[in-house]
């Protein structure tokens, strides 16, 4: 899977641009689908099943990552920039940044006296251009950039920009890959601008209309120093869902999660997270209601440059999806 | 510019759009091949075109940012709440008039000559701000106006300077001239208009407009910020007078669908029309739930440039009105021979 | 409907949910003895996937128009986060409470089974006086239910919903206080408008909906108006009333009956005729104006397939989101026979010409 994971998170998709990531997302999993397409907004859609199934179970995993968007472009070859999805000043300031093109820049900050006076507004990227006209040559105003960064491969662990959902993409290629799912159809969906607000997700839902929705996407940990109250570790496992701030978990869905990892022996933790939320947010209240969770893959530093995940709690996740792919969904009603 | 002159003027506040949809109403009847109200009081027009064309929805709001009568004290002054987003620094000292029978009111605020030192620098909020209709007291206010009314700005709509307008409203009833001159033109493309309620209050009726109409392509029409003015910086400001219509290319709710944005470049770049890009990613307008109706609909918004926006007095050029109705022609047009997005 | 079935006054109905434990997301019980109460009022009933309660009284007429009623049954609370290594439970908001709210609270931890907790607070003698000054944050409190570390995570998992712990008591004259007045209040008088309608012809199909996941985003309002697709609806919720401290820009008063919202989230229309009904009823009633988000169900209504035209009905409430909101009864009973009255004037005719009347 590790190759695959590199190919996911070094390619550029930044959210409303998703096109790159869902070309190699879409070859990567053509030889194991029914049939795939791609829908209005981008999201890619693939099918995978009995067509005369008891169920339909739709998975969510976002391509897209958070990014910049370049607004001006000074006389003297400056760019400055808004951000496309949560990213905070700080954790931009030196950072560098790549567009689709492969320019890339690094991004630097006004003079400012404290840092709390750091804002968005006094960044810039500096793409080593001497003038307006040399920077057009590269660039233009409404361009994305992301941060450029590599995989590395740790072991145990991965390291990258992107984890955040290009993890939770891996694992649903791998789980169309593995599944056996005689009695579900399993419609696997690659969405897209789920960081500017659960966009994709929400127009997935209502084309696809399934009886059961998970989104397989990133959650917190908080497992390093004085960290953020979250009872959340790397290498506990599969992270389930409880809530956060886009979805209460439906009971029977969090019955059911809870019990596959029990009787597939996988290793599991429970999760409540404090702020932010997935796809999973938008597909529960899709027509009138859709049963949904979440699995979390773990990830610490999320939203900026260098995410790390755990290749065992990576597996686990897969093994959790495709038990769900082989269960009778049935079992979440009360 | 007449009909501009009329649409401007009128009152319409975000909840209480009947006068802009009756005048609208009446300029479209002819027009239409079919005309309905829905439940939160959108105005659909609908030209049916030939049925092998893309179904287009193009969506203009005719609501504007004003504010609403939440209580009458004793000293018959009326206290207010804001609809839609105004800073409240604009307001002191500005002509309003309240109520279906358009009382004509003020909003005080207190003379120089009484100001504490230092006091001159702190920001007034609008909840410490009262309409001043004249009345001496509660009873003869209520006379006139109640707990509920609408208020809008009195501003009359003005040629000035080169070219330019100034009026209210111009976020979005400019957007509301350049559809109806849309509806009014030899279109094939099946052309669904909605003149949306409720978009400075949440977007609100173009969400259910979409989802009744279940377009194929969307495009929105918009009235948006320009602050090409002295205080901001050069990368603060988001659109240009003069230069065309802005074509959005992300904001809070939306990004512009890449294929309508192609076609729209392409369409501006055939014909020689000027256009800029709106560069700001701040706000949203109706394109954010129309985008995301059912199953997703490609989307893009064209906006008229224009100063002031959300204040009592906003100033646009009529060249770049003029040049966004051309853009949109010449877009339609591009659709009937076979362009898709 | 079932005539011989059980019937409880009002007041009692009212003590009995708000008592209950209904947690956002986890009302899956109280919503049973919601069922079980409109029983002798409703024709059916049925819960959808979020859990919403669905109750129909089938009005008379061939073509019956619909309308919806809904209340969210679901509170404000908390959520446990960790178990640390002395069997004290970290907890995190359900909904929007105010930490200032909590120290020296009782709750109730539901789990496999359902324990009784406080949220822990230093004692005076310990508390130096500067730290007096400063509120605590709620990452620093703790609910200890008296287990140790070894029980504790026995009995009680992340996730465990934790309900407030607040009987429901009364004060002067019709005055009564508790937790969970929002949204129960409302519950309650949709209690009260079922019982009336019972003695009222109704050309209407009327859907009385107890609304889950309110408090986190108005979300059962989303699916569950979906689900129905009315042809109106009412919400009818709890508004802040004037109290010391409050500003005066809050001007509704417990005791001087329901508060008929004015805005963009009200079809005009159908305000105009909840006022119309209250004058002829004599049904004392308030204003309210919201020219925006009412805040309420009504907002996720509104904009549901193509369009709902919606009112709100608001019972006057002091102190929302502790556990002593207080309320007046009677504020209950008359939205409840208002809302009656309402459903029972609804006919076919009422709905044509609904659009297009923005006055």
């Amino acid at each position: 899977m590790k190759d695959m994971i590199r190919a996911f998170v070094e390619e550029f998709g930044v959210a409303g641009h998703e096109g790159r990531v869902r070309t190699i997302i879409a070859d990567e999993i053509r030889e194991h689908v029914d049939d795939m397409h791609t829908d209005a907004l981008g999201n890619l859609i693939a099918t995978r099943g009995p067509e005369d199934a008891d169920a339909t179970l739709m998975f969510s995993a976002h391509m897209d990552e958070i990014g910049l968007i370049v607004t001006h472009i000074d006389d003297d070859g400056f760019l400055r920039f808004s951000n496309i999805g949560g990213i905070q000043p700080h954790r931009l300031l030196d950072e560098r940044v790549v567009f689709a093109n492969g320019r890339v820049g690094t991004v630097g900050v006004e003079r400012v006296e404290k840092m709390k006076d750091l804002k968005m507004e006094k960044l810039f990227i500096d793409i080593g251009c001497a003038s307006k006209e040399e920077a057009a040559e590269y660039v233009e105003v409404g361009d994305a950039a992301s941060f450029h960064r590599p995989l590395v491969d740790m072991g145990d662990r991965l390291l990258s920009k992107a984890m955040d959902d290009r993890i939770g993409c891996a694992v649903l290629a791998q789980v169309l890959k593995e599944m056996d799912s005689p009695h579900n159809r399993i419609v696997g969906v690659f969405s897209v601008q789920e960081e500017v607000g659960l966009r994709g997700a929400r127009t997935a839902a209502y084309q696809v209309a399934p009886d059961l929705g998970i989104a397989l996407d990133v959650t917190g940990t908080g497992d390093t120093p004085k960290a953020r109250r979250l009872d959340v570790s790397l290498g506990d496992g599969a992270a389930i869902k409880i809530m956060d701030m886009s979805l209460i978990t439906h009971p029977g869905v969090k019955r059911l999660l809870l019990e596959l990892a029990e009787e597939h022996g996988i290793s599991y933790q429970r999760e409540v997270l404090e702020f932010g939320g997935t796809d999973a947010g938008a597909i529960h209240l899709s027509r009138s209601g859709v049963p949904s969770g979440c699995i979390s893959i773990p990830t610490r530093y999320l939203h900026g440059p260098s995410e790390m995940v755990d290749c065992s709690d990576v597996r686990a996740c897969v093994d959790l999806a495709v038990a769900l792919c082989g269960a009778d969904l049935s079992r979440i009603d009360r | 510019m007449t009909a501009l002159r009329e649409l401007s003027e009128v009152p319409g506040v975000a909840g209480d759009e009947g006068k802009v949809r009756e005048i609208i109403r009446q300029q479209m009847q002819e027009h239409a091949d079919e005309i309905r109200v829905d439940a939160l009081g959108n105005l659909l027009v609908i030209r049916r075109g030939s049925p092998d064309l893309p179904r287009l929805m193009v969506a203009a709001h005719m609501d504007e940012v004003g504010l609403m009568v939440s209580h009458i004290d004793k000293s018959g002054c009326l206290r207010f709440k804001k609809v839609g987003g105004i800073d409240d620094r604009v307001l002191p000292s500005t002509a309003v008039r309240v109520g279906c029978k358009q009382v004509p009111g003020a909003i005080g605020s207190k003379p120089v000559h009484q100001q504490k030192p230092g006091e001159q620098n702190k920001v007034i909020e609008s909840d410490k701000m009262y309409i001043d209709i004249g009345a001496s007291g509660k009873e003869e206010a209520e006379r006139s106006v109640s707990p509920g009314d609408y208020v809008h700005f009195a501003t009359e709509f003005e040629e000035m300077g080169d070219g330019r307008l100034k009026g209210k409203a111009f976020d979005d009833r400019a957007g509301c001239a350049q559809l109806i001159e849309l509806l009014r033109s030899d279109v094939e493309v099946p052309l669904y208009a909605a003149f949306t309620v409720q978009e400075e209050v949440g977007l609100r009726g173009a969400q259910v407009a979409a989802w009744e109409i279940e377009p194929d392509l969307a495009l929105v029409l918009e009235g948006t910020t320009c602050a090409d003015v002295p205080e901001v910086e050069d990368h603060g400001q988001s659109t240009a007078l003069g230069e065309g219509p802005a074509l959005g290319l992300m904001d809070r709710t939306s990004f512009a669908h890449p294929g309508m944005l192609r076609g729209l470049i392409r369409a501006a770049e055939e014909n020689s029309i000027p256009y800029q890009f709106r560069r700001s990613t701040a706000g949203g307008n109706d394109a954010g739930p129309i985008s995301l109706s059912r199953g997703g609909v490609p989307a893009a918004t064209v906006s008229t440039p224009c100063r002031y926006i959300h204040s009592p007095v906003s100033v646009m050029k009529k060249s770049d009105f003029e040049n966004g109705l051309r853009l949109l022609s010449a877009f339609l047009q591009d659709i009937e021979r076979g362009f898709r997005p | 409907m079932s005539e011989l079935l059980e019937t409880v006054t009002g007041r009692d109905f009212l003590r009995e949910i708000c008592t209950a434990a209904g947690v956002s997301g986890a009302e899956d019980s109280l919503g049973d003895l919601v069922e079980k109460r409109f029983a002798p009022f409703i024709d059916d009933a049925r819960r959808d996937v979020m859990g919403n309660v669905i109750m129909r009284r089938r009005g008379s007429g061939a073509d019956p128009p619909i309308l919806m009623l809904a209340a969210h049954m679901d509170e404000i609370g908390l959520v446990v986060t960790e178990v640390d290594k002395r069997g004290f439970l970290r907890f995190a908001p359900i909904g929007g409470v105010d930490p200032r709210n909590l120290l020296a609270g009782e709750v109730e931890v539901l789990g496999e089974e359902n324990l009784p907790g406080v949220i822990g607070v230093k004692p005076p003698h310990l508390i130096s006086p500067d730290e007096r000054t400063r509120a605590i944050k709620m990452e620093d409190m703790y609910i200890d239910v008296g287990l140790d570390e070894e029980s504790a995570r026995a009995k009680v998992q992340v996730g465990d919903p934790v309900a407030f712990r607040r009987e429901t008591f009364a004060l002067a004259g019709d005055r009564l206080a508790g937790k969970a007045m929002d949204d129960r209040a409302g519950v309650a008088a949709l209690y009260a408008a079922a019982q009336k309608l019972a003695s009222l012809r109704l050309e209407a199909d009327v859907y009385f909906v107890a609304t889950v996941q309110e408090e986190v985003g108005l979300r059962g309002a989303v699916t569950s108006t979906y689900d129905i697709m009315p042809d109106a609806g009412i919400a009818v919720d709890v508004t802040m009333a004037s109290a010391p401290g409050i500003p005066s820009s809050i001007d509704a008063e417990i005791g001087k009956g329901p508060a008929l919202t004015q805005g963009a989230n009200i079809h005009p229309r159908m305000h105009r005729r909840l006022r119309e009904i209250s004058e002829r009823e004599r049904i004392p009633h308030q204003q309210e104006i919201e020219p925006g988000h009412s805040g309420t169900d009504a907002w996720s209504m509104q904009v549901t397939q193509s369009g709902v035209p919606t009112a709100v009905v608001s019972i006057p409430l002091r102190y929302m989101h502790t556990t002593v909101e207080m309320l007046s009864e009677s504020d209950i009973t008359n939205s409840g026979v208002l809302m009656a009255y309402f459903a029972a004037s609804i006919d076919r005719g009422f709905l044509e010409g609904f659009y297009d009347s923005s006055t």
